[in-house]
């Protein structure tokens, strides 16, 4: 879930009240969003990926953690901004598109192929 | 605060892949058109939060003869032939346009062709976001749909909502109306799938629609535990274990899933992604970086370690059954009302076998595009006057309360939850469970319809909550009237395929829910 937005990094560009699908973010009084309904958040990372200031962290939990994770440590672990960043989007990025070029995958039956061509991404 | 009042053509409701298609697709064809969303074109849906394949076949007869093929006797033979064709078709062309309209950014092989066959979901659905503002779609972003409208003929008329950032109730009236407002996965938070509470298939039963293929609703999908993340794929490179490390015997991720719903019931279940090498975990990390998400934030190693699993229901979403359709062109039952994507039964590519991945995909964009141009060809039909019929709202429960003190939609919600959620009740399927379900689901159903009611935006969650019961129901009723195993659904005390019950199984009401096996032929290739 929505863990963080950062004071220090956010632009207050408002682009993740736009974009989340479930309506987590209100507008914040000084332009930095709130965190306004977490329970909503369904921990798809979108905002994360739009976040053009690497300013918001989603943990992986589904549920909220006990206390939100310390920023200076994921930022040291490399963590904020680590989506955007392997999706290829930002400036001067190669969009993760053009190199998403999936391992070779099961048939519907369930059969790992042994050689077909690794060209297949599947949910 | 006054309502917001428009009129279109042709208006699309639900910003995933299906809805944009639909959406640009009926503005190419010279209608107006406005999509509504409950959240936002671009981010919404199941395919946005993830990746996809796509069901891409070179028209070649050999090649698509097996593509139509793989997939059939899973289904229990209850897909159509005709109908795989033309979305094969579709799926090429659409998926053509996508690296020529929208240079979507497909990788490259070895050959110097781009590799068509998959699609990243922020990407992908970012440039149909595009597509659509320059086809002159009209976007209304975080503006669930709250009813339809209908006209004193019982046509569809449009629909009328709720925008949740301006606190503004809007309207909507329009000579067609697109359904693509996706599956139903229950708020069980798997990846992307929250918006997709089945609002669109109570919408269409309110307007006299039917749906089919409801017991195909129990898929469930593998995820970290205590996380979102549901690429099941990858798993077919794992190893399953109990707690004390030993192999549980017989799990895998397709064939073996029901193994693990069976352990999880007693029993935590563990993980490693142990049979992939170097290459195969450098392409997952390329294919799918969200894979990794959970794994690289909480400091798992999941090719060395041992990571505990859970199974996250999936419903309707990776399940078949929806709204029914009545032609290729994805018309209902309902004049003036057409369905895609998700929201409609995906039976006619698919059968009873999950359509997760590449088929959902292929007919998010097939669906899409037919019911969109099919619903500007009815509004031309109709001519300039038919946004401004007579039309009344049709929404029932949730809406308009009959009686009594209001309830809270999260009683009702939490009440589904119960049980749909349940691996012993939906996916572990025996009739002596699923009868007492659904009957404590027509008693939710009963209560939600005298007193669920809520305000503002929050009428919006109400909806939504009626939606999944009604959509439980459909799915238990279908389940119970289906007594074999077929496709997805699988019963314990029907464990085998009866040649006797060769249909497809349509299903309706609201108060009153039936079932009747649907009549007709299917297309197939080979009879069971």
């Amino acid at each position: 879930m929505i863990e963080i937005v950062s004071r220090g990094r956010c632009i207050a560009c408002d682009k993740c009240v736009e974009v989340c699908p479930t309506g987590v973010f209100d507008h914040g009084p000084d332009g930095v969003p709130l965190i306004a309904r977490q329970s909503d958040c369904q921990t798809c990372f979108m905002c994360e990926a739009y976040c053009p200031a690497d300013a918001l962290f989603v943990a992986p939990r589904a549920h909220p953690l006990p206390e939100p994770p310390d920023e200076a440590d994921l930022a040291e672990r490399g963590l904020l901004g680590s989506y955007r960043r392997q999706i290829g989007w930002g400036h001067g990025r190669t969009p993760g598109a053009l190199l998403a070029v999936g391992p070779p995958l099961p048939d519907a039956g369930g059969a790992v192929p042994a050689a077909s061509p690794a060209d297949v991404i599947i949910s | 605060m006054t309502e917001l009042d428009l009129t279109a053509d042709v208006l699309v409701a639900g910003g995933g892949p299906a809805g944009a298609w639909a959406a640009i697709k009926a503005a190419e064809a010279g209608a107006d058109v406005i999509l509504v969303d409950k959240g936002y074109l671009g981010t919404s849906g199941a395919t946005a939060a993830a990746g996809t394949g796509v069901w891409y076949v070179r028209p070649e007869p050999a090649a698509r003869e097996r593509a139509m093929a793989s997939r059939e006797g899973l289904g229990g033979y209850l897909a159509d032939r005709e109908w795989m064709a033309r979305v094969l078709d579709q799926t090429y062309a659409n998926m053509n346009e996508l690296a020529e309209v929208s240079r979507y950014p497909f990788p490259v092989g070895e050959d110097g062709a781009q590799i068509r066959r998959g699609l990243q979901g922020p990407e992908y659905m970012r440039r149909m976001r595009v597509r659509a503002r320059r086809a002159g779609v009209r976007i209304l972003d975080h503006s669930p749909v709250t009813e339809l409208l209908v006209d004193p003929d019982g046509a569809v008329a449009g629909a009328a909502g709720h925008r949740r950032r301006h606190d503004r109730a809007y309207r909507v009236r329009a000579g067609a109306v697109v359904l693509a407002t996706g599956g139903c996965a229950f708020l069980s938070k798997a990846l992307g799938c929250d918006v997709n509470t089945g609002d669109g298939a109570l919408f269409a039963a309110e307007a006299g629609a039917e749906m089919s293929g409801m017991e195909f609703s129990n898929a469930y999908a593998i995820a970290p535990e205590f996380t979102s993340v549901t690429k099941t794929a990858f798993y077919s490179y794992a190893t399953f274990y109990h707690e004390d490390g030993s192999v549980l015997e017989g799990a895998g991720s397709t064939r073996g899933r029901s193994v693990i719903a069976r352990a999880l019931l007693s029993e935590r279940v563990f993980c490693r992604i142990d049979r992939a090498d170097e290459e195969v975990r450098r392409a997952m990390r390329l294919a799918q970086p969200n894979f990794f998400l959970p794994f690289d934030r909480q400091g798992i190693d999941p090719f060395a370690e041992l990571f505990p699993v859970t199974l996250l229901a999936e419903g309707t979403v990776r399940g078949t059954g929806g709204i029914r359709l009545t032609g290729f062109d994805c018309s209902t039952s309902v004049p003036g009302l057409y369905a895609a994507g998700d929201a409609a039964t995906r039976e006619p590519i698919c059968g009873g076998f999950t359509g997760g991945g590449s088929h959902n995909a292929a007919w998010a964009m097939s669906s899409g595009t037919w019911a969109g141009q099919a619903a500007a060809r009815h509004a031309r039909a109709l001519g300039a006057g038919s946004a401004r019929r007579p039309a009344r709202g049709a929404g029932g429960a949730g809406l308009r309360p009959s009686a009594g003190a209001r309830q809270p939609y999260r009683e009702v919600v939490e009440a589904v939850q119960r049980e749909v959620l349940p691996y012993e009740k939906n996916y572990l399927r025996h009739g002596a469970r699923l009868a007492p379900a659904l009957a404590a689901l027509d008693q939710i159903w009963a209560q939600a319809r005298r007193a669920l009611h809520a305000d503002g935006a929050e009428v919006a969650r109400a909806r939504s909550a009626a939606a999944m019961a009604a959509h439980a129901r459909w799915m238990y009723a279908s389940a119970l009237t289906r007594t074999e195993s077929r496709g997805m659904h699988k019963r314990e005390d029907f464990p085998r395929q009866d040649p006797g019950q060769h249909y497809r199984i349509v299903s309706g009401g609201l108060d009153e829910v039936w079932t009747a096996p649907e009549p007709g032929l299917i297309s197939v290739a080979a009879a069971s």
